[in-house]
C-alpha cells in the first residue's frame, strides 16, 4: 500500500527541495555556461560580445591551467596516503580494548580540527610558521634545526599546506575507518586473533573487507575536497609564493575576481565541474552500486 | 592480570604515551591561537615566541567593538540560523518522499543531491556574483542564505532520508487505515520520530555555513559580512595584527567547536553521508 502513492503527492512532497535547488543551483550553472561562451571582462562591459568556443580552446591549451590542476592532483597525493596511513594507525590504536576515558578524550580531540573554520586554520598558520616568531621554528630549534623560511619558499609553503592538510583531515579518516571497525564481527576478529599474532594477518584478510566502504567514502571525499580546496590557502599563501600554493579554485578565483576575466574564469569552472562530476561518477558507480 | 600476553604492560604504555601525542597534536593549535589573542601587538611578535606573559583582553575589546567584528559574528548567526532553517523546511518533505515512495527517477535525483555537495563554490560563485550584482543583491543577507542552501539541502535530505527509513513503516500503514492524509503520517506521526537527524543535520548546516568563506568574500563588502571574510580583511598590507586576528579566530572557531563536539557520535556519518555505519 506504501509506496504506491499518487504522482500529485510524490510531487508535492519533493517539489520544494527540487524547486529550490535547480534555481539556486542549475540556473547559476547555465548562466556560467553562457558567460563562458562570451568574452567577459568586468573592467569593459561594454565589449561584452559571444566568442564561442574561444575561452574553452584558450583554457585546454593554458599550461598555467594544466599546472595548477597538477599541483591539486601532487598535493592529493602526497597528502591522501599519509592521511591513510596515520588514520589507519590511529584507528587500530583507538580500537583496542581498554583505557575508555583516554580513548573517549582522544576521540573528541579528534573532533577539533576537522571542525575548525579552515580559514582560521590559514590565519593560524600564518602566526604559526612565521620565520620569526613561529612556534613551528622555535619547536624544531629545540632539536637542533635552523629556522625555516615556510611562508616565502616555495617547496617550504607546499610542505606547510601539505602538513595543515594532513592535520585537519588525518582525525577525519581516523574515525571513518574507526567506525568501519567496529562493523567487523566480535566473533570473527576474536578467532582470527587466536589464529595469528601477527596482526597484519588480520588487517589484511579479517578487518580489510569491511574497512573498504569507508575507504572509499574518503577517497570519493578526500578528491572532492582537494578540488575544492580555497580558504586555508588563500588566508595563509594567497597561492605564493609566485604561484607554488595555487590550486586550481584559487586559480579560478585570480583570473575570475583579482583579473577581472569572467568569460575565461567560468571556461575553467565548468572544466572543473566536468572533471568533478566525471571522478565522482566514477568512485560512485565503483562503488555505490546498490543504490 | 596473570593471564596477560607478555609485554602487554609495555604497550600500554606505548598506547597511553600515542594517544597522548594525538590529543597534544590535535589540541596545540588552539592553544596557540588562544594565548597569541592574549598577547599584545609587541609580545606577538617577539623572537624567539614567549610561553609567559601578562594576558591581555585588549585585542577581543579592540576587534568587537571598535573593528566590528561582533556585527560580523551576528551576521554570521542570522546567515547560519536561517539557512539552517530553509534547509530544514524544504528538505523534510523530500527525504521523506526518498524514504517511503517509490518513483521513476529516485536514483538519479539521489545522484543529483550527492554532485550539489561535490561541486567546487568557485563554479557557483561566479555566476551567483553577477546574478546577484546585476539584481542588486550583493552585501546582502538573503543572498548568503540562499546560496548556502546549496549545500545544507542535500546535508538535511540525505540525514533525514537514513532517518526516516529507521522509522518503521507498520507506523504509516496503520494511520493510513485510520484515514490519514500522506501529509498528516508525515507531519504528526513520523516527523516527531526523526527529530534526532533533525537536530544533526542542523548542526552540519549551521557548522558548513559558519565556516564558509568564499561566497562570504565575493557577495558581499560590509553590510552582511561574515565573520571568516572579516577576519581575512585583516590580512592586509604590513605590522598585521596577529593578536586581534587570533582574537577573531578564536570567536569564529567556539561557537562551531562546542556544535562539534554535540554532533560528534554522528559527525563521520553525516561527512561521508551515511556511507559508514
Amino acid at each position: 500500500m506504501i509506496g504506491k502513492e499518487k504522482k500529485s503527492t510524490i510531487a508535492g512532497f519533493l517539489a520544494p527541495a527540487v524547486i529550490s535547488l535547480a534555481l539556486i543551483g542549475i540556473a547559476p550553472l547555465l548562466y556560467a555556461l553562457y558567460t563562458s561562451l562570451h568574452y567577459f571582462n568586468l573592467t569593459n562591459l561594454r565589449a561584452l560580445r559571444f566568442i564561442g568556443l574561444e575561452n574553452y580552446q584558450d583554457v585546454l591549451t593554458d599550461s598555467v591551467f594544466w599546472t595548477a590542476i597538477g599541483r591539486t592532483f601532487v598535493l592529493l597525493m602526497t597528502a591522501l596516503p599519509i592521511q591513510i596511513a596515520l588514520g589507519l594507525g590511529i584507528a587500530l590504536v583507538l580500537h583496542q580494548p581498554g583505557l575508555t576515558l583516554l580513548k573517549t578524550l582522544t576521540r573528541l580531540g579528534l573532533v577539533l580540527p576537522m571542525a575548525t573554520t579552515y580559514a582560521v586554520v590559514g590565519l593560524l598558520g600564518q602566526v604559526m610558521f612565521n620565520q620569526s616568531f613561529g612556534v613551528v621554528n622555535q619547536l624544531i630549534g629545540f632539536v637542533g634545526i635552523d629556522p625555516v623560511n615556510w611562508i616565502g619558499d616555495s617547496t617550504n609553503a607546499f610542505i606547510m599546506i601539505v602538513f595543515w592538510d594532513i592535520w585537519q583531515w588525518t582525525p577525519f579518516v581516523t574515525l571513518v575507518l574507526l567506525a568501519g571497525l567496529t562493523t567487523v564481527p566480535g566473533e570473527v576478529e576474536e578467532a582470527a586473533k587466536l589464529e595469528t599474532k601477527n596482526w597484519w594477518t588480520v588487517l589484511r584478510y579479517v578487518q580489510l573487507p569491511f574497512l573498504m566502504p569507508g575507504l572509499v567514502a574518503v577517497l570519493i571525499l578526500r578528491t572532492a575536497d582537494t578540488l575544492k580546496l580555497f580558504d586555508m590557502v588563500f588566508t595563509l599563501t594567497r597561492g605564493g609564493p609566485g604561484s607554488a600554493t595555487e590550486f586550481i579554485a584559487l586559480m579560478i578565483q585570480r583570473v575570475g575576481f583579482r583579473g577581472f576575466d569572467q568569460g575565461l574564469a567560468s571556461a575553467q569552472a565548468i572544466i572543473l565541474l566536468i572533471i568533478t562530476i566525471v571522478l565522482s561518477q566514477l568512485y560512485i558507480r565503483f562503488f555505490y552500486k546498490e543504490v | 592480570m596473570s593471564n596477560r600476553a607478555p609485554g602487554s604492560e609495555r604497550s600500554l604504555t606505548a598506547q597511553v604515551i600515542i594517544m597522548l601525542v594525538i590529543l597534544l597534536f590535535c589540541v596545540f593549535p588552539f592553544y596557540w591561537m588562544v594565548t597569541t589573542s592574549l598577547k599584545t601587538q609587541l609580545v606577538a611578535l617577539e623572537s624567539p615566541p614567549v610561553w609567559v606573559f601578562s594576558p591581555t583582553l585588549d585585542n577581543y575589546r579592540e576587534a568587537l567593538f571598535e573593528d566590528g567584528v561582533l556585527q560580523t559574528l551576528l551576521n554570521s548567526i542570522i546567515i547560519a540560523v536561517s539557512t539552517t532553517i530553509l534547509a530544514v523546511v524544504l528538505g523534510l518533505p523530500a527525504a521523506y518522499a526518498l524514504a517511503r515512495f517509490e518513483f521513476r527517477g529516485k536514483k538519479d535525483l539521489w545522484f543529483w543531491f550527492i554532485t550539489n555537495r561535490m561541486v567546487s563554490p568557485i563554479v557557483l560563485a561566479l555566476p551567483f556574483f553577477l546574478i546577484a550584482r546585476n539584481l542588486g543583491m550583493l552585501d546582502k543577507h538573503i543572498t548568503l542564505i540562499l546560496i548556502y542552501l546549496t549545500f545544507n539541502l542535500p546535508i538535511v535530505i540525505w540525514i533525514c532520508t537514513d532517518q526516516f527509513r529507521s522509522i518503521p513503516k507498520d507506523l504509516d500503514e496503520a494511520a493510513k487505515l485510520e484515514g490519514a492524509s500522506q501529509f498528516r503520517i508525515f507531519s504528526q506521526i513520523c516527523l516527531p520520530l526523526a527529530m534526532p537527524g533533525v537536530a544533526v543535520s542542523s548542526i552540519f548546516s549551521f557548522i558548513f555555513s559558519w565556516n564558509e568563506l568564499m561566497f562570504a568574500l565575493v557577495l558581499t563588502r560590509n553590510a552582511a559580512r561574515t565573520a571568516p571574510a572579516m577576519a581575512v580583511s585583516f590580512m592586509e598590507g604590513y605590522n598585521l595584527p596577529y593578536g586581534k586576528i587570533m582574537a577573531t579566530s578564536t570567536l569564529i572557531v567556539i561557537p562551531v567547536l562546542i556544535f562539534a563536539l554535540l554532533a560528534s557520535r554522528q559527525l563521520v556519518r553525516g561527512l561521508t553521508m551515511g556511507a559508514v555505519k
